[in-house]
């Protein structure tokens, strides 16, 4: 069993079919890119995996053997799937700690009424989830941003910070939604290590991404995507030379 | 720092008392204890302002609901079923109040303790039913459906007999408290009904800032900070929403029952969609995420204005407020905002 199969996914917006009949399976422990060129649904799909565009047109998606295409997204996080943003998006008038520990939240109990109280039970929780937070901070390559304003910080700095709050999470799968955009060559290089450690530690990776060299570098299978519709799948190497792929991305016949 | 903020608001409140009592215008303490009820009110919107970022613009018919139920259900005279078993067992637990009434003739009634029970079931109930809808709401459209809410409830209290239409009720009986005191606007219980009011009301804000630090907390400005992000943490950012705007209408519902019971009434102006502006002008003076800001910002204002400072342009200055805090000082003027 794949630990996220996706099959004949459709989603319209009115009269435009925005992913068509898409099928694919994502094989835990492995990279898995989705491609295509603008327009092609990848967000969409993505944010259908996600839970934040509900309902489905048709089809249906399994995390772990469970169906997960009715659920909304705090119950998809809830099953163990961590995102980040296209556009970044972070907690503005909380620090760097703070956005990563909300990352902390389906890791850890206590209500409203428990955190008024401030029982003992509660300030332990407070401190576990601090702590746990400063170590995702450190694995990120950013403890010492701690105590900074999430939104005074560098483009890329703020995608860490987004990375850390995600994999914060504790997730079995990890969407990551264009996560080399708007960084220099030197960050999409770093980004593209640090990806295949957060494989490595054995989290399944499903991203999507422009940039074709990471992506043939980092990814373990890929799906092509064009209006909608599945092209072409299988590994980097096979994906690159599929001529539906060299035709939508080159327009030669 | 958080235990600094209290001593130091402890300090105050005696600071003043003792000022009062010094100067002879112990006076001046009924204002200030109404303030303090208002200042709950206050308190309780800024968290749901400041904190999760939803708008309440009809924040007044909560503290309404609360000292409304409580004049209706602590004003009915119980001596003709006396003997009905309920009463009876009512009575027998303390839960009933003799007397007379302003006319001197003998009573029995329930126990303002009863009708504080009802007044937050009451409020409660009202905030899940209004916020489940209009919660799903943001920004403009949330502030427009419960301004809606608060012209429905201000109409309510004008246009029903039950709750005195444009006379409001009056004749509540003081509150009793504990030790033989009880909080009622006499002379005799002026000091301690100051000192119960602002205790109650640290106590409120003791719960709060706890509230503020810790996970559901967190989970709340998240949801202020980006929903869409807050949902993908696994935060159920609906169900937050909703218990907050419950939690704070009950903590308006109460201040309306003590400032009931302490002012003897209530009448339809507590309605009013002026005063939920005012509500919501406080917390912007005090800056939106700010509950001790809310707070003092609250206190002086609501005295000011119960002192009669702005005279018949009451309302006017509340307004002027509102503009001028939006236009200069968007994040308060009480202190500088910290992260």
């Amino acid at each position: 069993m794949s630990l996220l199969e996706v099959n004949n996914l459709s989603k319209s917006f009115g009269g435009l079919r925005a992913v068509r009949e898409v099928t694919f399976d994502v094989e835990e422990g492995t990279i898995h890119g989705i491609i295509g060129p603008n327009g092609a649904g990848k967000t969409t799909l993505f944010n259908c995996i996600a839970g934040s565009i509900r309902p489905l047109s048709g089809g249906t998606i399994l995390f772990n053997g469970r169906p997960i295409h009715h659920l909304p997204p705090h119950r998809v996080a809830a099953c163990g799937i961590a995102r980040t943003f296209q556009t970044i998006k972070l907690f503005s008038r909380m620090t760097v700690l703070e956005n990563v520990m909300v990352g902390c939240h389906t890791q850890s109990r206590g209500s409203l009424l428990s955190g008024m109280l401030s029982l003992p039970k509660a300030r332990k929780a407070e401190r576990s989830i601090r702590a746990a937070a400063m170590d995702h901070l450190a694995a990120a390559g950013i403890a010492d941003l701690a105590a900074a304003d999430a939104q005074q910080l560098s483009f890329g700095q703020q995608r860490s910070v987004e990375l850390a709050r995600a994999l914060a999470l504790r997730p079995r799968l990890l969407l990551l939604d264009e996560p080399a955009s708007g960084l220099t060559m030197h960050e999409t290089d770093r980004i593209g290590e640090l990806i295949v450690r957060i494989r490595d530690s054995g989290i399944t990776v499903l991203v999507v991404e422009h940039d074709m060299s990471l992506m043939m570098t980092i990814c373990d299978t890929i799906t092509a995507l064009s209006f909608g519709s599945r092209i072409a799948q299988g590994t980097p190497r096979e994906v690159q030379s599929h001529p539906e792929v060299i035709r939508v991305y080159l327009g030669v016949e | 720092m958080r235990r600094r903020s209290f001593a130091l608001f402890a300090a105050g409140i005696i600071a003043v008392q003792v000022a009062t009592g010094l100067t002879g215008s112990d006076f001046l303490l009924t204002q200030l204890t109404m303030a303090a009820w208002y200042g709950l009110v206050v308190v309780g919107l800024c968290l749901l302002m400041g904190y999760a970022g939803q708008i309440s613009l009809g924040h007044a018919a909560f503290f309404a609901i609360g000292g409304y139920t409580t004049a209706v259900l602590s004003t009915v005279n119980l001596l003709p079923v006396k003997t009905a078993p309920v009463i009876t067992a009512l009575a027998a637990v303390g839960l009933t109040v003799g007397g007379t009434d302003a006319w001197g003739s003998e009573v029995l009634r329930l126990s303002p303790w009863l009708s504080l029970v009802a007044a937050v079931t009451v409020s409660a109930l009202v905030a899940y039913g209004i916020g489940m809808p209009v919660l799903r709401l943001r920004g403009h459209y949330l502030a427009m459906a419960t301004l809606g809410f608060g012209i429905i409830v201000y109409r309510l209290a004008l246009g029903t007999p039950l709750l005195g239409g444009a006379d409001g009720l009056s004749d509540t009986p003081p509150f009793p408290l504990f030790a033989g005191l009880a909080l009622d606007g006499s002379r005799a219980h002026r000091l301690f009904s100051y000192y119960f009011s602002w205790a109650t009301v640290l106590a409120v804000m003791f719960l709060l800032v706890n509230l503020i630090g810790s996970r559901a907390g967190r989970a709340l400005r998240a949801i202020h900070g980006n929903e869409a992000a807050a949902g993908a943490m696994g935060i159920d950012t609906s169900r937050y929403k909703l218990h907050l705007f419950a939690l704070s209408a009950v903590i308006a519902a109460v201040a309306g029952v003590f400032m009931t019971h302490y002012t003897g009434g209530i009448g339809p102006a507590e309605t009013s969609v002026m005063k939920s502006i005012r509500y919501v002008a406080i917390v912007a003076v005090g800056g939106m995420a700010d509950l001790w800001g809310a707070l003092i910002a609250g206190t002086i204002l609501n005295f000011l204005s119960l002192r009669g400072f702005f005279g018949t342009y009451d309302d006017a200055v509340f307004g002027a407020v509102l503009i001028a805090v939006m236009l200069f000082a968007p994040s308060g003027i009480v202190r500088k905002r910290k992260l």
